[in-house]
């Protein structure tokens, strides 16, 4: 009852984040952009012609008017046109999404899943070579840029061993895509019962997810090694190791949970990161997701669309935050007191 | 009484110090713990006295290094043993109780919980029985509503409540022949410290336990204990029966020791 009223509380702080997060971008679109309407027209315009654009792009009301329109519009999640794509901003980051999220859910699990083993087993044969080894190959995964990190991946894999396909999107060129129905590659084609397409997405998913798992297993495993290391001299694995507990009920059991929790903020961190859309790395491997969406829109100055996108990664740091203080009160009692 | 249940025999061991030498710290530590009775063994902070209890269990600090001497436990050599055997020892003959109980237990975890989980340990079973045990366990210790308490976790216990709960756990959940208390009272009001001994004597002699209370409160050794042992800079200074420790000391360090305690209490 009083952990339900804490989550409750918690969620409810979101939105006064979000109202700062929305208002904090419109005023500085304001400042730095101040006049889109140089982006519409050609340069020969007339002021007459100037003015009209102004009025239609609602640019000619005094600041706040604008921003009760923009808030309003918000509300109805209107997020302007793009005048690169000529849709909505929102159906396009709508349509995007799918695409980086798959790529982000499979590269970010497998991080965690490869990241924490990791860091039990440095922290569990400290100062010994398995140690050493996972915090040489994790110190590189945290120097290397991700970006060339993919190149190396496809010279080695494409180019050099030719096991697994270049980098040219979702799915190979020519293939078309399957119905939509959730939007992720891996699900829609099982759903449209094509094994074959499925395999061929696995493929094509594979170098970037693996590029995007090795560069957020090597902080996750760099964290969960040195919590680890603190809770095995903590006085309550000394009590344990007393009463008779073997090694792995210390390690897993009594241990881990309690060096989750500062993997649990940095997992947050990370997937704020990656869900907004890992921009270098979508483009390396030409896939269509959020990432790319925002790099065109800085590319082509399409106002609208980068706001958009703004807003977005603004509001999933805010959501990825709210589930990190969430599952903290799930692992940690303390908090809950 | 006659039997000798451990013998600590010449034990010596050093720390490695930062600089990667051999800084000797316990020099040639021999005591006898008897059978039933409860044996004191008091000295200073630094003492080396916690030091020898953790060694008992095998649970030394990694940069402690044995260098001499045997720990007999029933005539075997615990020194030698193997991680394995050593852990079938651990809660089943011979448990401990630490100082800090509420950094002693897990702070994840309700205490009901992990009281049942060393019970499935010891004993196996279900998890509904092993709590139903935990359960019993508080109540034996005098803990208020046991079944609302094995709910909570240790940052909602006091400090007596805790150690109370440490104790259920070393002594009930596991039944050991041999208790080691490390300081079972330090850090707690007064009033609660001797509600805490009074449970320990109270549990020891209905158990028959063998019981080593490691303490600097020679108030409560003379009240409680049977035999003494002296601890001073890494060596055994001392040994005797309660009575002819605080009767007749010949060494000048227990000496010392006495008329500090007493200075104490008689300011008091």
């Amino acid at each position: 009852m009083q952990l339900g009223r804490m989550i409750l509380r918690r969620m409810l702080w979101v939105f006064p984040v979000a109202f700062g997060v929305v208002t904090l971008t419109f005023f500085m679109a304001r400042v730095f952009n101040g006049d889109p309407t140089e982006l519409y027209v050609p340069p020969e315009a007339t002021d007459a012609l100037r003015a009209q654009i102004r009025a239609r792009l609602g640019l000619a009301d005094p600041i706040p008017i604008q921003y009760i329109n923009y808030l309003w519009d918000l509300l109805r999640f209107d997020l302007g046109i793009s005048f690169t794509t000529g849709q909505s901003v929102a159906s396009d980051l709508w349509d995007r999404l799918p695409a980086t999220l798959e790529l982000g859910l499979v590269g970010l699990s497998l991080g965690i899943a490869v990241g924490i083993p990791l860091g039990v087993m440095a922290a569990v044969y400290r100062e010994r070579w398995p140690d050493f080894l996972v915090r040489g190959v994790t110190l590189g995964g945290m120097a290397l840029p991700q970006f060339w990190v993919g190149l190396v991946l496809i010279s080695i894999f494409f180019v050099s061993l030719r096991i697994l396909p270049g980098p040219v999107g979702r799915l190979p060129i020519g293939v078309p895509l399957p119905i939509k129905i959730t939007g992720f590659l891996l699900i829609d084609t099982l759903l449209a019962g094509d094994p074959a397409l499925w395999w061929q997405a696995v493929r094509q998913l594979a170098l970037p997810a693996l590029t995007l798992g090795f560069s957020t297993a090597s902080p996750i495993a760099r964290v969960t090694r040195s919590a680890m290391v603190e809770a095995m001299q903590s006085d309550y694995i000394r009590t344990a190791i007393a009463m008779g507990h073997g090694r792995r009920v210390v390690w897993f059991r009594y241990s881990l949970r309690n060096a989750l929790l500062p993997v649990v903020t940095l997992i947050g961190g990370v997937a704020g990161h990656i869900f907004a859309g890992a921009v270098l790395l979508e483009s390396i491997f030409a896939w269509p997701g959020l990432g790319q969406y925002a790099l065109q829109s800085i590319e082509r100055s399409d106002f609208a669309a980068l706001q958009g996108f703004v807003i977005y990664a603004s509001l999933l740091y805010v959501l990825a935050f709210l589930l990190v203080d969430l599952l903290y009160m799930f692992i940690d009692p303390r908090i809950r007191a | 009484m006659s039997g000798v249940l451990l013998e600590v025999e010449s034990y010596s061991g050093a720390f490695w110090s930062p600089t990667n030498e051999l800084v000797p710290v316990l020099h040639q530590v021999s005591y006898r713990l008897k059978a039933g009775a409860m044996t004191a063994v008091v000295g200073e902070t630094g003492s080396g006295k916690s030091l020898v209890a953790l060694s008992i269990l095998g649970i030394q600090p990694p940069a402690f290094v044995h260098t001499g001497g045997r720990i007999l436990y029933r005539g075997t050599d615990l020194i030698g043993l193997d991680e394995k055997e050593m852990r079938s020892l651990r809660g089943a003959e011979i448990s401990m109780v630490f100082q800090d109980a509420r950094a002693a237990l897990n702070p994840v975890f309700t205490v009901g919980r992990q009281l049942a989980d060393v019970y499935q340990l010891q004993h196996g079973g279900g998890r509904s029985a092993a709590m139903k045990q935990a359960i019993e366990a508080l109540r034996r210790v005098s803990i208020p509503e046991p079944e609302r308490r094995a709910r909570q976790y240790p940052h909602e216990f006091s400090g007596g409540m805790a150690q109370r709960a440490m104790i259920a756990m070393a002594a009930l959940t596991c039944r050991p022949s041999l208790l080691i208390l490390d300081e079972p009272t330090t850090g707690l009001d007064v009033t609660i410290q001797s509600d805490i001994m009074e449970l320990i004597v109270e549990l020891s002699r209905q158990r028959g336990l063998t019981t080593c209370l490691i303490t600097h409160d020679l108030g409560v050794v003379a009240e409680t204990c049977d035999e003494v042992v002296v601890m001073n800079a890494g060596r055994v200074v001392e040994t005797g029966t309660t009575e002819a420790i605080f009767t007749a000391a010949v060494d000048p360090y227990t000496r010392r020791l006495l008329a500090a305690s007493q200075l104490v209490e008689a300011a008091a």
